[in-house]
């Protein structure tokens, strides 16, 4: 094998833990904390990276969101009040 | 895949004092009237206007988007992010900070919109059934294609011989023509979730049936 079959591997393989969007999304600012507390998110919400893993749209979110958060963590966050 | 909910996902998770604060000061001033919500809800904007500004350079860049509706995008993401988190501030459940989740609205949003955008742009029909486009969206390498042509067939055989009418229409769409899944849903009136989900057994239904005819190996699982 030459390894182009790789990406038809990346496409077809599924997880029976991938927990699809909806409960991805409804966790996603947790996990995404947790990702930039350096905690191992993966290993509270298997299901949820699974789902990042092979979810390009939900996967590009947690990138932005992880970078909102950090960009946050950076600059100092807005005070209310 | 899991049925929405099967996962016993922690629903509430502790912040810190200092967050929980600054957490309850943003509801109680976006719950609030007159100045004090005034105030809350430009400060609020300006936040979301930043974290959409950046995603909109992050995706522009990828997607190789210029001009001036690249930052109309932010404006406008972060306006209909702020009208959204106004409108379901009493559902934040303070498992993280504020500002987090409201970012997450405005990540979307952005997304949706470049998506969108980007879609347009392209002149891509989501129904255009070019088979020549599978090795490229594949990433495989032009000087493959020949090596490779058996396995496209075959990918393409077990398309029309194993999959359901609907499950055909959303694989040419997200795989041969690269069409974003929200733009998808949105074009057949369906959830992203319901989209993902008939893709996700779509992928199994193929993967078995290559698997079956020799062209894969068994998929090996953690
Ligand atoms: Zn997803």
């Amino acid at each position: 094998m030459t390894g182009w079959p790789e990406g038809l591997e990346r496409l077809l393989t599924t997880d029976p833990r991938d927990v699809g969007c909806d409960t991805a999304r409804a966790v996603l600012h947790v996990y995404v904390e947790l990702l930039a507390a350096g905690i191992d998110a993966a290993e509270h919400y298997p299901g949820v990276a699974s789902h990042l893993a092979a979810c390009d749209a939900c996967a590009e979110a947690a990138d932005g969101l992880l970078a909102a958060v950090q960009d946050e963590g950076l600059h100092g966050g807005p005070q209310p009040g | 895949m899991k049925s929405e909910g099967s996962e016993s996902l922690p629903q509430v998770r502790v912040v810190s004092p200092e967050v929980a604060r600054e957490n309850r000061a943003w509801v109680d001033d976006l719950s609030s009237n007159g100045d004090r919500r005034e105030f809350a809800s430009r400060r609020l904007y300006e936040v979301l206007l930043r974290a959409a500004r950046a995603e909109v350079g992050r995706r522009a860049a990828r997607l190789r988007l210029v001009g001036p509706e690249v930052d109309d995008i932010a404006h406008q993401a972060a306006a209909d992010a702020l009208l959204a988190i106004c409108g379901k501030v009493e559902t934040f459940r303070g498992d993280c900070k504020f500002t987090t989740w409201a970012y997450k609205f405005v990540i979307f949003d952005v997304a949706a919109k470049v998506n969108r955008h980007f879609w347009q742009r392209s002149g891509v029909a989501f129904d255009d059934d070019d088979w020549d486009r599978l090795p490229a969206r594949l990433g495989i390498e032009p000087e493959a294609h020949a090596e490779s042509r058996e396995l496209m067939q075959a990918v393409h055989r077990a398309v029309d011989e194993n999959l359901t009418a609907k499950q055909r229409i959303v694989f040419v769409a997200l795989v041969l023509n690269g069409m974003p899944t929200d733009v998808l849903a949105d074009q057949l009136g369906a959830t992203q979730n319901a989209i993902y989900k008939m893709m996700f057994d779509a992928r199994r239904k193929l993967r078995t049936a290559l698997v079956d005819a020799g062209y894969l190996a068994e998929q090996q699982i953690a």
